[in-house]
């Protein structure tokens, strides 16, 4: 259980951008984040995904509150929860071709030597041709390059998925294509999805529940 | 195969139209060149004794037998020159180097962790940098016998500052990436992700910054020296040169004190049109400056 408990969080001390949010997201459930622009979706999604700390408020994961963020947090939270961000371009380091840019959560927790299996599965998963992988981001286009995050959100098997806003710069086909990625991940894990947007369509469609943000919460 | 060809020369575009077809960087490229192949060269090739006294033929303006004249214990100073600016490049090489790794070093730290320790680690760079950095540089190498390596610790320690604050920057710009985010929850560590994500993207900065300090600290290395607390006078160096001909410059002796000094200036020319070039490759927006 993901639960969210009267968090105010921004970025400047005394302007918060999202103030006393509560969101409850269970296991294996798909929770849709719905509002207008600039009224703190991504922030409360990076709030969940422990990646900023918020000013106030409890996040309780399983029941145990969560005390520490980023770094800070223990790496078993941290890699439990896998992200997808807006914008591909910015959610990829530019010097990585894509082999190496979903490898790396593998890497980075020490599990390197299972990385090319893993890798050949993840890319099967979210519909990349090998190709690709030898292939930095500057060399492919916005929609496989969201593939590519996705399968690097993927790599350690989280329990949890924070997808933000992750179709807001892809064409319908590639939506439908990473919508149906996460949800046969979500299938064969039962992991939870919170998923942000301002698709109405698309999200009512995807999500079981629809939470609705009205005006900028000032 | 055509298809490779085609992708090459798009990929190569921006370099071949952009910045070697100007003539500063051929130019520069030449000269730099000429400089690092009469530094490593001449020594080892040319079996002269560059410390061989001649007071028979001593302050001969340039002739043939001595293209650049004789200094006044009849000395050559063209081979004093090569032998001096080889002392002088090494000085400036691997004190920017040093300089360099510091900085960045520094600068990633205060970038990379943020808070009280970035503002600990930028006040105390500000307060080094309020104090004059030859004066501060002469306070280190008084420290210690006159020789090479002082002036190398001396120029080292008194320019890494810039260099840190480049760093700094460029790494507080990029810590605010989604891309460090999706490293952070991919589970990397502090040190993954500054050594994986940021420092590589940092390092063409850095290089940069490490290039356009060889020809300062040259300069510094000559200042110090021709001030007497560089190196000993025994030994060759661009600085050493000029102080030493300083007394025949008055009376008319135009030969020992000119070559040297344009010994300093035409490596310092030839790193700044390099490093410009360089520069507008990275950033093509700015113009290039050569600080000194």
């Amino acid at each position: 259980m993901l639960e969210l408990r009267d968090i105010t969080a921004g970025y400047a001390r005394n302007a918060p951008v999202v103030r006393n949010a509560s969101l409850t997201v269970a296991p294996g459930e798909a929770v849709g984040l719905l509002g207008p622009s600039g009224c703190g979706k991504s922030t409360l999604a990076r709030v969940a995904a422990l990646l900023h700390r918020p000013d106030s408020g409890t996040l309780l994961l399983d029941g145990e509150p969560v005390r520490r963020w980023r770094h800070r947090a223990p790496r078993e939270l941290r890699t439990a929860f896998g992200v997808v961000f807006q914008q591909p371009r910015l959610s990829a380091d530019p010097r990585l071709p894509l082999a190496d840019l979903i490898a790396e959560p593998l890497r980075a927790t020490g599990e390197g030597k299972a990385a090319a299996e893993r890798l050949a599965a993840l890319t099967t998963t979210v519909g990349l041709t090998p190709d690709l992988l030898s292939r930095r981001p500057h060399e492919v286009s916005d929609g496989q390059l969201q593939r590519a995050c996705l399968a690097r959100a993927l790599a350690l098997r989280p329990r949890w998925l924070v997808c933000d806003e992750m179709t807001a710069m892809l064409d319908a086909s590639t939506t439908a294509a990473l919508v149906a990625a996460v949800e046969h991940y979500r299938r064969s894990t039962g992991a939870g999805l919170l998923a942000v947007g301002h698709d109405h369509v698309l999200i009512h469609r995807w999500c079981d529940r629809t939470v609705h943000w009205k005006a900028p919460s000032s | 195969m055509a298809e490779a060809a085609a992708e090459r020369e798009w990929r190569s575009y921006g370099i071949s139209r952009r910045s070697t077809h100007t003539i500063r960087l051929r130019s520069s490229a030449a000269l730099a060149v000429v400089t690092v192949l009469a530094v490593l060269l001449v020594p080892p090739l040319v079996q002269l004794d560059q410390q061989a006294v001649d007071l028979a033929a001593k302050l001969r303006p340039p002739s043939w037998a001595h293209p650049f004249g004789t200094d006044d214990v009849g000395r050559d100073l063209l081979l004093r020159c090569v032998y001096g600016l080889r002392v002088s490049l090494l000085v400036g090489v691997a004190a920017a180097l040093t300089a360099a790794l510091i900085g960045t070093a520094v600068g990633a730290t205060a970038g990379a962790l943020g808070g009280w320790v970035d503002r600990g680690i930028m006040r105390l760079v500000d307060t080094v940098s309020s104090v004059p950095h030859l004066l501060l540089g002469v306070f280190i190498v008084a420290m210690f016998r006159p020789g090479v390596w002082p002036v190398v610790i001396s120029v080292a320690l008194t320019h890494w500052l810039s260099t840190a604050r480049i760093v700094r920057a460029e790494v507080l710009s990029l810590r605010s990436r989604p891309y460090i985010d999706a490293a952070v929850s991919g589970g990397a560590s502090r040190w993954r992700v500054t050594v994986r994500h940021l420092l590589p993207a940092v390092l063409p900065q850095a290089g940069l910054a490490a290039v356009l300090m060889v020809p300062h600290a040259m300069w510094h290395e000559s200042a110090l020296s021709f001030l007497g607390l560089g190196l000993p006078t025994h030994t060759a160096s661009l600085g050493t040169l000029i102080q030493g001909a300083r007394g025949s410059l008055l009376v008319g002796q135009w030969w020992p004190t000119l070559f040297p000094g344009l010994f300093i200036i035409v490596p310092t020319l030839a790193v700044a049109g390099l490093a410009g070039a360089w520069r507008e490759r990275l950033n093509p927006r700015r113009r290039s400056e050569l600080t000194l």
